[in-house]
């Protein structure tokens, strides 16, 4: 050991004392500390990426153009006042090159094609991740604090929710997520706020409580409060992990806590007692009266058929008391100021027809096995305690619980929320979008304290809505003012007088849409006034018979008397024009037969508008547009006329080509549409 | 419990599945549905996709193992499977991240070992393709698709001129993009083709046009070829 040790001590000593000998070594040590640079330098992962790019693109017919278009070493996009460095280019060599769409490979695909250019936002802005690393793991995985991951592709469509504020073409799950977080009242809870200083607002009004012991049992509050998807499938109201007690308790405050309505007490016993005569009669009136429209109700085979506007009536039978049903069914809005449901003017046979049909639609199992002892005041007290913990009074009104501000967190910036604030569960991924649906999935397996309710959502729903929190960052508020598109502002346009009333007892802006405000199910009738004629109007409001025969949803009969429709009709012609042409410059008669036979040929050969429309039933059969057979009665020739020059400007969003007419033509094809009256086969003749 | 089940869901199913024994074998397998759906790209398909194993009377076969194999980035749920009691294997696909077609391989093996598959597509949306599958159920499906629904009545039937549809690769393949464009813009007639079809060009702006043309090309069966740079021969 010893003799070693001075060997090598001797040998050192050697080198050290010989100038010769030591200025070598030095000079050896010093080279290999050289070519460490350069060769870490050459070994980079980038260069590495690079290198392989020219491999790749050399026996494509493209070559030459690629390598003419590649620039070696450390490519960037730094624009400043986005606060945006990427160096992603780096690697991924092709992605201004369109000729690589067709690439699978990574990291040397083209970008596919999107509206924005690169170099004018960048990567990170859509992709998230650090655009100032050079390498992989630091560019695209990185966890670090202040420091987030690259967003996984399915998410993607959040990034364009940071400026777009309006529904996107294009970006469906973004703009189901925003619809979710509005129509499952998420934003009742959580407050969102958007860049431009407007909140969120909640589409779907559920009912007030007030009044709930007249509407329902205390046994099916508790069934339903214990699981609502087992009421209904589609319900809205989610799910609370309430404790048997629990759910006894709160059923048992909400009934002590509900005032009688004296007109939920009012019904006619005499008519509801004799069965109806025809068994069938009540379902073919729930048609009739397009209830389909808005409620849905499960077929034999088990699917649900009907609309979403209204509650699924399935089991309604189950839920609701007789008397309400009727005095609901007579007076929506006595009840529900806020309801969407029109107010029929039924007659007391049909509102007993209708009733009686409903009544049947029951399902015993749901409350069967609910048994509840008579409550005691310390019941009832705590069941108002939990009414308030749970934050029920934030999308219900319940008498004596205040609507509570701000409930759940503040949700304005939760996309851009750190990885270092959230609790992880064991064995989940830690990344924010992860997290944001496992809370949604399962928010109660964060912590059993927890105030959020499950809710009934499809996994692609779960996608969606995390979607919409992901929009949500600090970057949509930091970004150019300039960058923002605000969402169209809402409307607040309610009909006026006399009418106004009308409308808002027939609750016509549930489906259709005036002034930026309604529906979207039924046309639009900003400018109804211009369009149709007065006539038309008058008996269509009596009696509406439909102009698409292949629609499911139709505008109900609403048995209006004549002195309603002649007040709807007259607000409707006077108050409802478009400002870009008078409604009468045209005559609705009159024109010469061989303006009307140019018409006839025009619409049959040149624009085959016989495609989508009907003019003879006996020889056309398209049935994408309306019926035209009498459009001539139904129609104004100037709205036809404007209608032919330009669809687009008169009813925004129709799928009626824009066919670039000339005067003559539109002309012509007014006089042949006007021409048809209806009646007689008039069509066929000409 | 919950935590656990969440877990579960977070997870994505590894490929490491234990080893299935199938107990039979079949000969072929056919498509029962879920190909060529329309799906964002790293997003789960509506539908699970669903095959049969039969054996060479056209007998469905019950316990045979179905493997489901697909480009890198795509996941399946599971991986393979034994066909349950009608003889079907059923798999939930996520698409791989990236937008295009992706063809997936689902194959068995017979008595002899001998292996036998078929493969399906399915197709990813970018967001052109995405803008041009909005344009095209709104304006063009009423007419190029076959199939009605219950909300939306094709009008297929009425036409004197039937249009093709669009996954019609044989037909479409052959249209060049400029070609397409035109019919698009100026109507039928403009390259001597029906008048059922009207001009778009004043409905729709230039990015719908060609998002229409992009959906066209990435639903294509047989898929579409991009022709490439063509130089002038010397």
């Amino acid at each position: 050991m010893q003799t070693k040790k001075t060997g090598f001590l001797s040998s050192l000593k050697a080198i050290v004392c010989d100038p010769f000998t030591m200025f070598g070594v030095v000079s050896a040590i010093l080279l290999l500390l050289l070519t460490v640079a350069p060769a870490k330098d050459y070994l980079s992962e980038w260069r590495g990426y690079q290198r392989q790019y020219l491999t790749f693109i050399q026996n494509r017919g493209d070559a030459v153009t690629l390598r003419r278009h590649f620039q070696g070493g450390i490519n960037q996009i730094w624009i400043p006042q986005l606060d945006v460095v990427d160096r992603c280019q780096t690697c991924h060599v092709g992605v201004g090159e369109a000729s690589l769409a067709d690439v699978k490979q990574q990291p040397f695909r083209a970008h596919p094609p999107i509206p924005h250019k690169l170099t004018e936002f960048g990567c990170v802005i859509c992709h998230r991740g650090q655009g100032a690393a050079t390498t992989v793991n630091q560019a695209h995985h990185s966890d670090m604090t202040g420091e987030e991951p690259i967003l996984p592709a399915r998410y993607i469509e959040s990034s364009c929710g940071q400026c777009h504020h309006e529904p996107l073409e294009g970006t469906p799950k973004l703009n189901q997520g925003r619809t979710l977080l509005s129509r499952y009242g998420c934003v009742n809870c959580h407050t969102i706020t958007l860049p431009d200083g407007s909140t969120m607002q909640a589409t779907d009004f559920p009912p007030p409580l007030t009044h709930i012991a007249d509407k329902t049992t205390r046994e099916w509050i508790y069934a339903w409060l214990k699981d609502p998807a087992a009421y209904s499938s589609t319900a809205t109201m989610p799910n609370f992990m309430l404790s048997d007690s629990d759910a006894s308790d709160i059923s048992a405050f909400l009934m002590a806590d509900s005032t009688p309505d004296p007109a939920d007490r009012i019904s006619s016993p005499a008519a509801s007692k004799t069965p109806p005569a025809d068994p069938t009669a009540g379902a073919s009136l729930y048609g009739e009266s397009f209830c389909a429209s808005c409620h849905a109700t499960q077929n034999e085979a088990g699917n649900l058929v009907g609309g979403t506007l209204g509650p699924e009536l399935t089991n309604v039978g189950t839920k609701v008391k007789p008397a309400w049903l009727l005095a609901w069914m007579r007076d929506p809005k006595h009840y529900d100021p806020a309801t969407r449901m029109p107010q029929y003017r039924w007659t007391d046979a049909q509102l007993n027809l209708l009733a009686a049909f409903l009544e049947n639609k029951t399902d015993p199992d749901f409350v069967a096995n609910v048994h509840l002892q008579p409550a005691t005041k310390q019941q009832i007290a705590h069941g108002k305690e939990l009414v308030m913990e749970n934050g029920c009074a934030s999308c219900h009104e319940i008498p004596g619980v205040p609507k509570p501000e701000n409930f759940g967190p503040n949700l304005s910036r939760v996309g851009s929320k750190p990885l270092v604030q959230l609790i992880f569960l064991p064995g989940m991924e830690h990344s924010l979008p992860a997290y944001l649906s496992g809370k949604i999935r399962q928010p109660r397996a964060f912590g059993a304290s927890l105030r959020m309710p499950k809710f009934n959502l499809s996994s692609a729903q779960v996608e969606a809505a995390t979607t919409a929190l992901l929009s949500l960052t600090d970057r949509s508020f930091s970004l150019p003012a300039n960058l923002q598109v605000p969402s169209t502002p809402q409307s607040h346009y309610e009909p006026a007088g006399q009418a106004g009333q009308l409308m808002s007892s027939l609750n016509c802006l549930s489906c259709h849409s005036i002034n930026g405000h309604g529906g979207t199910m039924a046309p639009d009738l900003s400018w109804e006034g211009s369009s149709v004629q007065r006539t038309w109007l008058e008996s269509f409001l009596k009696n509406p018979n439909t102009l698409r025969p292949t629609l499911i949803r139709r505008m109900p009969k609403f048995n209006l008397t004549d002195a309603e429709s002649t007040v709807l009709t007259d607000y409707i012609m006077t108050a409802y024009q478009t400002p870009s042409f008078v409604r009468d410059e045209m005559p609705l008669t009159g024109y010469s037969p061989a303006l009307i036979e140019k018409g006839r040929e025009l619409f049959y050969s040149r624009y085959a508008c016989q495609s989508c429309h009907m003019v003879n039933p006996n020889v056309d059969k398209g049935y994408i547009g309306p019926t035209l057979t009498d459009v001539g009665a139904r129609l104004n020739a100037a709205w036809i006329f404007h209608y032919l020059k330009d669809p687009q400007a008169l009813r925004p969003g129709t799928i009626e080509p824009n066919q670039h007419l000339s005067d003559d033509d539109a002309n012509a094809l007014t006089a042949f549409l006007m021409a048809q009256k209806g009646g007689a086969g008039q069509g066929a003749k000409q | 419990m919950l935590a656990l089940a969440l877990c579960a869901g977070c997870k994505h199913p590894t490929s490491s599945a234990p080893a299935l024994k199938p107990t039979a074998s079949g000969t072929a397998i056919v498509l029962v549905g879920g190909d060529k759906q329309l799906g964002s790209p790293g997003s789960r398909l509506s539908q699970p996709l669903q095959f049969q194993v039969n054996d060479n009377l056209g007998n469905a076969v019950t316990g045979a193992e179905v493997e489901i194999t697909g480009p890198k980035g795509v996941i399946f749920d599971p991986a393979q499977v034994l066909t349950d009691e009608n003889g079907q294997a059923t798999f939930k696909v996520r698409l791989g991240g990236i937008s295009g077609r992706y063809e997936l391989t689902a194959s068995s093996r017979d008595a002899h070992g001998k292996p036998f598959s078929l493969t399906v597509a399915e197709f990813a949306a970018g967001y052109q393709e995405q803008v041009g599958y909005e344009v095209n159920e709104k304006y063009c499906s009423r007419c190029h698709d076959q199939d009605s629904t219950v909300t939306q009545v094709s009008n297929y039937d009425n036409l004197a001129v039937k249009p093709h549809s669009f996954s019609n690769g044989d037909v479409y393949n052959k249209i060049t993009a400029s070609d397409l464009a035109t019919i698009i813009t100026h109507g039928g007639p403009a390259i001597n083709r029906s008048a059922l079809m009207p001009p778009y060009g004043w409905t729709l702006n230039k990015a719908e046009t060609q998002a229409v043309i992009a959906y066209i090309r990435l639903v294509s069966d047989p898929p579409y070829v991009a022709p490439g740079v063509v130089y002038a021969k010397h």
